[in-house]
């Protein structure tokens, strides 16, 4: 008897044993890598991974988080050992390196085999054909002008053209009380003042610094946008010390009433309202040339997500870039992030946002993404080396025209690698 | 150390019948008590050893060998390609612009560390001063060393920014009538800078050297005092002579450290503008991180290590000549 109680007491174990294996076994972890978690707050990204889970038993994500330069060198070391987490945060100037390398894998079958309808998509990004990134949540980069500064100089409209934005710029600088008209930082640590601050003006216009994927910056529109900043600053109208001056630098002015204008990031609408409540500021789209009637090119920064292809959890990985791509989670991430979506169908709500979100969300509508160093090779090498070419044409040591060809040769050495 | 010198031997009481007689305890076991009392001191650095090997040498012999392959990390199946990236990384006119940089930045720094080091240094030690002055004044001297390098940079970032501090007062002194950009003119950026490290760096200089002092014996002063000679030449006979070997000592040390300096200059100029302030860290950096160029940053660092090593020497020699 008390044999039988023994073996049926080893068997309900093992049975139970064996459910739990199972369920164990049938529990998927996938790692989601990311520095967007401390950029929302707290909790806001764990929150929509649980509905997730909620929604898929037996997936479970784990948030790799961190700061955008560890995650970004979290995400190369990943990449060269082959320990890349399943999803993966991407920015645009990493992709092309990262594709190259192997790292990320294309997505194109996975939306084939889920009959993805590609069309709700805002922007794929494809390297060599390949779809490797989608920007989940786009940040646009408007011009914000201190409407105090402006009235005090006798501006009363917003600047739509180049010609108005310098007139704008040249009145509201007041040298002897430390007022200027712009600001423009192109400090090297991070480049991308090149890409928000210098290129935006080309794109705005509807031109391109590319032609047929390569280089093509001695157009007549790259080399007319480094005339035009240049003359500014001949002008006298930015802010001393462009060449050690970080983006950070450039919304502190802002913040504190030095400047009158700059171009920059939505996303700081909030820090600029935290730091100097009373400042009293509009946006509108980036001026263009003279003239131009075109749609605006939107400079953007962007949240990208894509697929390790070291990953053996593609398919549960893909459900997740699914989700966040949903039009209504993709609308809810952005509301919370302060972003536009990357689904078309997407209606993030900015009901509970800055009103100027909403005036945002027009111009995000009326005009097109333009970022042309997503996807680039060495995105950021490539920033760098004509932040060097634009320094030494405003210290004098070259002329635009100089400083483009300067570039081109250099990118054209990047883009043949 | 006995414990373990029987542990080591075989003979612990643990290990060995207590009543066995000791020659044939000797004989027990795989080796002999000659090899095994050779290996002792092997085995008492191992765990060293070990740790060094493996935080350090293991490191250093991946950095050489990735010198001397085409596209290490970035590729699959990176090729050798022997000393290919070193002829790359020499033929680059802005690494030999880094390299003249980084000693200016390095030989300023230590001469002037040494000389503000030892100018505070005697000021303490000097019994002209009021003993609750010289107790403000060392805590006073030593604030820059307890900043971190991100504390320091943001320091002189604000003290030098063109509407900052430092302009104002030259301005108010008519000493400029422009707001000089400190950081962000070729002319004066790498002035800039090594004035920051300077700055950060010369308490290492004052603390040692103030020690140092303290501990020169009072009777050599009174004996040159007898003699005749005046302050100058007891500083030049007595003090230069007894704290040379700290200044040696700490003067390579620094020389070693600054060529390697990376985050006062990142957070500061990035290497900017144009080239004006690129060292060799920030070079190295550049290449691996901007450029995932990690041969070349490879090659580089090599090249750095050679250069720190080559001090390392000097001081290493020094170090057995004392």
């Amino acid at each position: 008897m008390n044999v039988r109680k023994y073996l049926a007491t080893m068997k309900s174990a093992a049975a139970v044993w064996a459910l739990c294996t199972t369920c164990a076994f049938a529990e998927t972890n996938i790692e989601f890598i990311q520095w967007w978690e401390p950029e929302m707050p707290a909790g806001a990204l764990r929150g929509i991974m649980d509905d997730f889970e909620a929604a898929n038993p037996g997936i479970k994500v784990k948030l790799v988080s961190g700061p955008y330069s560890s995650t970004r060198d979290q995400i190369v070391v990943g990449a060269a050992s082959g320990t890349l987490s399943d999803v993966v945060g991407l920015d645009g100037a990493w992709v092309n390196g990262l594709s190259k390398q192997g790292a990320i894998a294309s997505m194109d079958s996975l939306m084939a085999d889920a009959k993805y309808d590609q069309s709700q998509i805002a922007d794929i990004v494809k390297v060599n054909g390949q779809s490797v990134m989608f920007p989940l949540a786009s940040f646009v980069y408007p011009v914000f002008v201190n409407l105090d500064m402006a009235k005090a100089a006798g501006i009363e409209t917003m600047p739509t053209t180049r010609t108005e934005f310098a007139a704008a710029a040249k009145k509201m600088t007041n040298a002897d009380k430390n007022e200027y008209g712009w600001v423009l930082p192109l400090a090297l640590q991070n480049p991308g003042g090149i890409q928000n601050d210098v290129m935006s003006w080309v794109w705005a216009s509807g031109a391109s610094m590319l032609k047929d994927g390569q280089p093509d910056l001695e157009n007549e529109a790259v080399v007319g946008t480094l005339e035009y900043i240049k003359a500014l600053q001949d002008d006298g109208v930015i802010s001393p010390g462009i060449f050690a001056k970080k983006e950070q630098d450039k919304v502190e002015e802002f913040v504190n009433g030095r400047v009158g204008m700059m171009v920059d990031s939505l996303a700081h609408i909030n820090l600029i309202r935290e730091r100097n409540a009373k400042l009293n500021f509009g946006i509108s789209a980036l001026p263009a040339v003279d003239g131009y009637t075109g749609k605006r090119g939107l400079p953007y920064a962007s949240w990208g997500i894509g697929i390790s292809d070291s990953s053996e959890h593609k398919a549960e990985a893909w459900k997740l870039v699914e989700y966040l791509m949903s039009p209504e989670v993709n609308g809810r991430l952005v509301s919370i992030a302060n972003a536009f979506p990357g689904n078309v169908n997407a209606k993030p709500d900015f009901s509970k946002s800055d009103p100027l979100f909403e005036e945002a969300f027009k111009i995000f509508q009326s005009g097109t993404l333009a970022n042309e160093f997503v996807g680039l090779p060495v995105a950021e090498d490539l920033m760098r080396d004509m932040n060097v070419e634009v320094q030494k044409m405003f210290d004098g040591q070259q002329t635009a025209k100089e400083a483009a060809a300067n570039t081109q040769k250099q990118w054209l050495v990047e883009f043949a690698k | 150390m006995n414990s373990a010198n029987d542990i080591l031997m075989g003979t612990h009481a643990g290990m060995q019948k207590p009543s066995a007689p000791k020659s044939r305890l000797r004989k027990q076991g795989m080796l002999s008590y000659k090899t095994k009392k050779r290996l002792v001191p092997f085995l008492y650095v191992a765990p060293a050893a070990f740790l060094f090997s493996l935080l350090m040498l293991f490191p250093m012999i991946t950095v050489f060998r990735y010198s001397l392959m085409d596209g290490a990390i970035m590729k699959k199946n990176a090729v050798f390609v022997g000393l290919q990236n070193y002829v790359t990384i020499f033929s680059d006119p802005v690494f030999w612009q880094s390299v003249g940089q980084t000693l200016y930045f390095t030989v300023m720094s230590v001469v002037f560390h040494l000389l503000i080091g030892l100018a505070f240094a005697l000021l303490l030690n000097t019994q002209r001063i009021d003993p609750t002055l010289r107790s403000i004044l060392r805590v006073l001297y030593i604030l820059p060393w307890l900043f971190t390098a991100v504390i320091i940079a943001i320091i002189w970032r604000l003290l030098l920014d063109p509407n900052g501090v430092i302009n104002s007062i030259l301005i108010a002194l008519n000493i400029v009538d422009f707001k000089v950009e400190w950081f962000s003119s070729t002319k004066t950026a790498l002035h800039a800078l090594t004035f920051a490290n300077i700055w950060a760096g010369y308490p290492l200089y004052m603390v040692s050297l103030l020690a140092g002092l303290q501990g020169i014996p009072k009777e050599l002063y009174e004996a040159a005092g007898i003699d005749g000679a005046n302050e100058v030449q007891k500083f030049r006979y007595i003090t230069i002579p007894q704290l040379m070997p700290i200044i040696i000592s700490i003067a390579l040390l620094d020389f070693i450290w600054t060529m390697q300096v990376f985050p006062l200059v990142w957070m500061t100029t990035g290497g900017g503008p144009i080239h004006a302030t690129e060292v060799l860290s920030t070079y190295t950096y550049k290449l691996a991180f901007s450029s995932y160029e990690f041969s070349l940053a490879s090659a580089s660092a090599i090249c750095i290590l050679i250069m720190s090593m080559s001090v390392t020497y000097f001081y290493i020699k020094h170090q057995k000549a004392r």
